[in-house]
């Protein structure tokens, strides 16, 4: 039952909230940060060249086999292997496993300096939550830069080699231009399901909005006034983003017809 | 302007898919000469496009090599970019970037791969856009301009690395018909100040006109090679009787 009682008992840790909030946008903030870098790494794994058994697939002459073992052996690049095991990996399991195993398994072993970032967010817990999330939404934004580089048409690359550029110049001046391009909508969407995915790291003890939310709870013995303002906090912070990203899709889908 | 001076030499080229079920070029074996203006006819799925496409190794030939300006270009260790600059290439489909200007398309390989001076490089692209009379569009992107015009620009931003031969891949075929003239007065111009040609099209006009040697493909093989009188008035295998009853 919401209550006008309930809602002035929630008013009183109205702090809480506003703690929450910063600490759920400093917590989206670097995970994008550092998720993007990961996912621009792996996305270039991915579509790498490397094929340290390129040898084999070549005969006396030096020209290429038939199709073999010898030849698939040939084609085979451990880079972009291991960056795919990684993107499948974090995809197929899901978010709260991962971030349960970085907190309870991998922390366990590493000494974080306890301290308070801000203020009133817990650095020990913190830093778990954005390196969980900034590994399992680099997965997601390697695919996204993937597909948006391969979404160029073939016709381009090929232009640029005739031309006589290498892969590297071909790739800095003419796909990854009019992919990020292409790609900026996909991303900013990305972004704004990390501010709504952060909220799990309550589960580990981030002091972020939803765990505002259970300690009111706690406090007041009232679930549902806390949990209608928690919802109006992240509504006011994914919908003016998600509008401002609309706007910047129009403006850009304008400059193609010029 | 036809010399006797090889400039690409093919030898038995083969271009397999599926282990050799689809046999794209299946053995041609062709001499260009500088000076050339060689047209490729031949029905659709006949491998003119392979062929043409192989000669800067945009597709990797099965088996056969390629001898460019006397270096075996299909040999791995050679490197690809120092010969594809020598090698313009004219796309059907134009390919120019969309998200640069007519002047930027210009001007990026030379200065990024040539390393001429950028203004060295603004002035040579303005010569060549001149002389296909599109100097006022320098400006704009590629996107605001017609099919005729694009692929006018695709061929002078292919000139502007001063390439040893040109590459058509079927030039004309994406363009509305009344633009067709204008790309073929642009190549004819070409021809006539000397420059080495191979042209995959089928404007049979342009082949007998320009051209001063024709090869008619069929199922990946060279069926016929001659003059343009050799093949239109006097042609000899069955197969090119038939094509050419069926296009002219």
């Amino acid at each position: 039952m919401l209550t006008p009682e309930g809602f002035q008992a929630t008013w009183k840790y109205i702090d809480m909230f506003v703690n929450g909030l910063i600490c759920t946008v400093s917590l989206s903030f670097f995970t994008v940060i550092f998720g993007f870098i990961l996912a621009l790494f792996l996305a270039v794994l991915r579509l790498s060249n490397w094929r340290p058994f390129k040898a084999l697939g070549l005969d006396k002459n030096g020209h290429l086999r038939g199709e073999g073992i010898a030849t698939t052996l040939s084609k085979f690049n451990p880079l972009s292997f291991l960056a795919t095991c990684y993107v499948e990996v974090f995809r197929a399991t899901p978010m709260l496993v991962q971030l349960f195993i970085i907190y309870y398994l991998v922390f366990s072993h590493i000494s974080v300096p306890s301290f308070k970032l801000f203020g009133s967010i817990r650095f020990e817990r913190f830093l778990p939550g954005v390196v969980a999330l900034s590994l399992n939404s680099g997965a997601y934004l390697s695919e996204i830069i993937r597909s948006g580089i391969q979404s160029i048409d073939g016709g381009q690359t090929e232009a640029a080699r005739s031309l006589g550029l290498t892969q590297a110049q071909n790739m800095r001046f003419i796909v990854l231009p009019q992919a990020i391009k292409n790609i900026l909508p996909a991303i900013a969407n990305e972004f704004v399901t990390i501010i709504k995915e952060s909220s799990i790291c309550y589960t580990i003890g981030v002091q972020e909005i939803m765990s505002a939310v259970t300690s009111i709870r706690g406090a007041t013995y009232r679930i549902g006034e806390p949990l209608i303002v928690a919802t109006l906090v992240y509504f006011c912070l994914t919908f003016p983003t998600s509008k401002i990203i609309a706007h910047f899709e129009r403006k850009m889908s304008r400059g193609d017809k010029r | 302007m036809a010399t006797n001076d090889k400039l690409i030499q093919v030898k038995d080229l083969k271009k397999y898919y599926r282990k050799g079920e689809i046999k794209a070029l299946d053995g041609v074996t062709v001499d260009i000469n500088r000076g050339d203006v060689m047209v490729v006819i031949g029905p659709s799925g006949s491998g003119k496009s392979t062929f043409l496409r192989s000669l800067n190794l945009l597709e990797i030939p099965t088996s056969g090599t390629i001898l460019f300006e006397g270096v075996d270009i299909t040999d791995n260790k050679v490197n690809l970019n120092l010969h594809r600059q020598k090698m313009g290439m004219v796309f059907q489909h134009f390919n120019l970037f969309p998200h640069k200007t007519i002047m930027e398309n210009m001007i990026l390989a030379p200065v990024e791969v040539k390393h001429v001076p950028k203004e060295e490089a603004k002035k040579k692209a303005m010569e060549l856009l001149e002389r296909v009379g599109l100097a006022d569009r320098a400006e704009t992107y590629p996107i605001q301009l017609s099919g005729g015009q694009k692929q006018r620009v695709a061929i002078v931003r292919a000139l502007a690395m001063e390439p040893d031969v040109m590459l058509f891949d079927e030039p004309t075929s994406a363009l509305d018909p009344e633009m067709v003239g204008e790309v073929l007065e642009v190549m004819k111009q070409l021809a006539k100040e000397g420059m080495t040609m191979v042209v995959v099209t089928h404007e049979m006009g342009f082949a007998r006109e320009v051209g001063n040697r024709v090869l008619f493909m069929a199922d990946g093989k060279l069926v016929e090679q001659g003059t343009p009188e050799e093949i239109f008035q006097n042609p000899q295998s069955p197969r090119l009787k038939d094509f050419l009853s069926k296009v002219l």
